[in-house]
């Protein structure tokens, strides 16, 4: 791709995702860096109960004495004290009207109000570092679901936050994890009662604004005993120069014969660092499927996790990672089998063009004594230029005899053959390697939901416009 | 009536001579057959028609409306009206038949196609298939994945039908079929026959020919035309093999 087309799709993402929205009066900004005391404000100004305070101040101090992991992607450009750590731009309204207009406008541009109407069964808006708009259908409500930002359940539901939060993703598990738990803010809690099935997606959506900014949202996701959701979330930031960080938790407990579906579509900016750690307990006979898209950011680190606890449980993980030009999506998956007749599926899909890198990083773990395990890895990479990179780094322990393991690693180019063909039947060849990348994605695109299919086409589109010949 | 001008074609593959100063014709409203044995450069002949990178062209020229279009892209050639029916389709996964065929459609005729709507287009396209005996779960199949080599075939007819073009290269579309296939085959390509249409069919056998008739019948040896007939030059192939005719040749 030369500079024109680069500017151009740039562009692109600048007219429909990446524009800076001029808010200027925010309620209150934090002084930028990272110590006891910007910690301490964030706990105070959200009026949290002390056990909150104190497991932040443990998290600071893991976060501090942690090393930067010396793997997966160059972190090296992250400076910490440059960052902002809280911001917050205004309160939480569970009605679009009252959102201050300027940041409405900015959710409007993005199609959320008119996505809410169509087919999701509730939304949940964050800016900057709270949520700024959430609201579920009544009728939803009414069955006892619910669905609202982490800031708002821990001051309305503090026992069942207190019971899960951090117990799925302690603040120890990683640098960037103890980071989201030292200063945490918004992200989503989803809590589904028994047998009640949510019919309709529930969406959250992301936003940074600002230049510089930590995004640290915390994400909780409790399914009772047989019961079912489909949550899903998307991003986007605008284009800056310099960067800005997104560390996000994510911890979902799926419980006895339940059933969670958690679609991402991550559509950063490339000065985006993406570093998530997302991870589930699979309870008894329960299913849990991570659906995660990553297309945007300058780095993603990010392995959405399985914990199978409970006899039967399956886990699926399907991921597709693009990277272009500047991009490293060091993306992947982890089983881990911790109980007999647990089944999981990774299937992984990696596009890298223009000199970007996709690397596939995945866990497969079976502990002693967990009987009659079944685990299949598919990894397919396709390299669209000579300057991109895949990588494959697949760690399988398996410390009981008689496990079913099966696992496939494919890199690919496009066929010269295939390329001809489809250029026979009248399609330019910009067009026909398109067809052929959406092609390959499409055992990923068919899971979402139609609307998010669409734009998820539309996106690569973009990408790989005049990126051939 | 245009015709499709071949003048002392010379076409290498990576450094070795396939096509030798050929001239050819291809008559709009006329069925020509080129014949020959494996290695006479029949297949090659049809990929550097339509235009494939592969192969190196050291000479000629091949003009089609006023057009040297060995300078033009295959989907260039495609616009134009040139339609290449593979001897192998190509599989491409994840992409539907109905997705890959409103695309080449539009593609095709500009968006100045009769078919506006995605939607009338998959009713046209279900049509089209019925008639070469394809049910209607062919539009939602992924691109010949999966496909008997018999549905592929059937399939490039279909493509055919759809695409509307004014010169159709068959390259071995009768290799592999069965009766049954072979006859539907060659059924839908009488019917798609017309006074716009100039068709060249590349095959071993005479027996796809006993069903189209062809208006002339070439034999292709070694990269060029060794000798041309009508009908009666492909009975007398099948019946005494290709052996005299290269001799005399």
């Amino acid at each position: 791709m030369d500079k024109t087309q680069e500017v151009i799709i740039n562009k692109d993402y600048a007219a429909k995702y990446g524009f800076n929205d001029e808010v200027k009066d925010y309620e209150y900004i934090a002084n930028q860096g990272l110590n006891e005391e910007v910690v301490r404000k964030i706990s105070e100004l959200k009026n949290e109960p002390e056990w909150m305070l104190n497991f932040r101040l443990k998290a600071l101090k893991i976060f501090f004495s942690k090393p930067m992991p010396s793997w997966g992607g160059d972190l090296s450009k992250i400076i910490f004290d440059d960052i902002t750590y809280f911001m917050r731009a205004s309160k939480n309204a569970n009605n679009w009207e009252e959102v201050p207009e300027k940041i409405r406008k900015t959710f409007d541009r993005l199609g959320i109000p008119e996505a809410e109407k169509k087919f999701l069964g509730g939304v949940g808006a964050q800016y900057e570092s709270e949520a700024v708009y959430h609201s579920l259908k009544k009728e939803l409500s009414d069955k006892g679901i619910i669905f609202t930002d982490m800031d708002t359940a821990l001051q309305l539901y503090p026992e069942l936050v207190k019971k899960y939060f951090g117990t799925i993703v302690p603040a120890g598990d990683n640098k960037f994890a103890a980071l989201n738990s030292a200063v945490w803010s918004g992200g989503s809690f989803v809590y589904v009662p028994k047998d009640t099935k949510v019919e309709f997606p529930l969406q959250a959506y992301f936003r940074i604004n600002s230049k510089n900014l930590g995004q640290f949202e915390r994400t909780l996701i409790i399914v009772d005993e047989g019961a079912q959701v489909h949550y899903v979330e998307g991003c986007t930031a605008p284009i800056y120069s310099t960067d800005s960080l997104h560390a996000a938790v994510v911890e979902v407990i799926a419980l006895k014969s339940s059933k969670v579906r958690y679609t991402t579509i991550q559509n950063w900016s490339t000065n985006v660092y993406n570093l998530v750690t997302k991870r589930a307990f699979a309870h008894e006979n329960s299913t849990v499927e991570w659906v995660d898209g990553n297309l945007g950011s300058k780095l993603t680190m990010k392995y959405p996790a399985v914990y199978m606890v409970g006899r039967g449980a399956k886990a699926e993980i399907l991921s597709i990672a693009f990277a272009g030009k500047g991009q490293h999506q060091d993306a992947g998956a982890k089983a881990v089998h911790l109980a007999s007749d647990t089944t999981s599926r990774i299937t992984s899909k990696s596009i890298s063009k223009d000199g970007g890198r996709a690397s596939y990083r995945g866990l497969v773990r079976v502990i002693k004594g967990a009987k009659n395990v079944k685990a299949n890895v598919v990894c397919d990479a396709l390299l669209l230029d000579e300057n991109s990179r895949s990588d494959t780094y697949p760690n399988i322990e398996i410390d009981e005899e008689g496990t079913t393991m099966a696992h496939e690693a494919k890199v690919g180019k496009i066929g010269e053959e295939q390329i001809f063909y489809l250029m026979s039947r009248g399609l330019t060849e910009a067009e026909a390697a398109t067809m052929i990348v959406l092609g390959f994605i499409q055992p990923f695109t068919k899971e979402l939901p139609m609307e998010y299919a669409v734009e998820l086409n539309r996106l690569i589109q973009l990408e790989m416009e005049g990126s051939i010949g | 009536m245009e015709a499709l001008k071949i003048k002392g074609l010379k076409v290498e593959i990576e450094g070795k001579e396939i096509i030798n100063s050929l001239n050819l014709d291809i008559e709009q409203g006329k069925l020509c057959a080129i014949m020959g044995p494996n290695g006479s450069g029949k297949s090659t002949l049809a990929h550097v028609l339509m235009g494939h990178p592969k192969y190196k062209v050291t000479g000629g020229e091949i003009i089609f409306k006023g057009k040297n279009i060995l300078e033009l892209k295959p989907d260039e050639r495609a616009k134009l009206g040139i339609y290449l029916a593979f001897q192998y389709p190509i599989e491409v996964q994840g992409i539907s038949f109905l997705t890959f065929m409103w695309a080449s459609y539009k593609g095709r005729f500009s968006n100045n196609g009769k078919i506006k709507s995605i939607i009338e287009f998959k009713k046209y396209l279900e049509e089209k298939l019925a008639l070469v005996g394809l049910d209607k779960t062919f539009v939602t199949r992924e691109l010949n994945f999966g496909f008997s080599g018999g549905e592929k075939k059937r399939a490039e007819i279909v493509q055919m039908m759809i695409l509307e073009p004014e010169i159709a290269i068959m390259d071995e579309t009768d290799s592999g079929l069965d009766i049954d296939s072979l006859r539907v085959v060659a059924e839908n390509v009488n019917k798609i026959k017309n006074p716009n249409l100039g068709i060249l069919i590349i095959t071993h056998y005479q027996r796809i020919l006993n069903y189209l008739h062809p208006d002339y019948v070439h034999v292709m040896h070694k990269g060029r035309i060794i000798q041309s007939g009508t009908d009666q030059l492909a009975e007398e192939l099948e019946k005494h093999g290709y052996a005299n005719v290269i001799k005399n040749g």
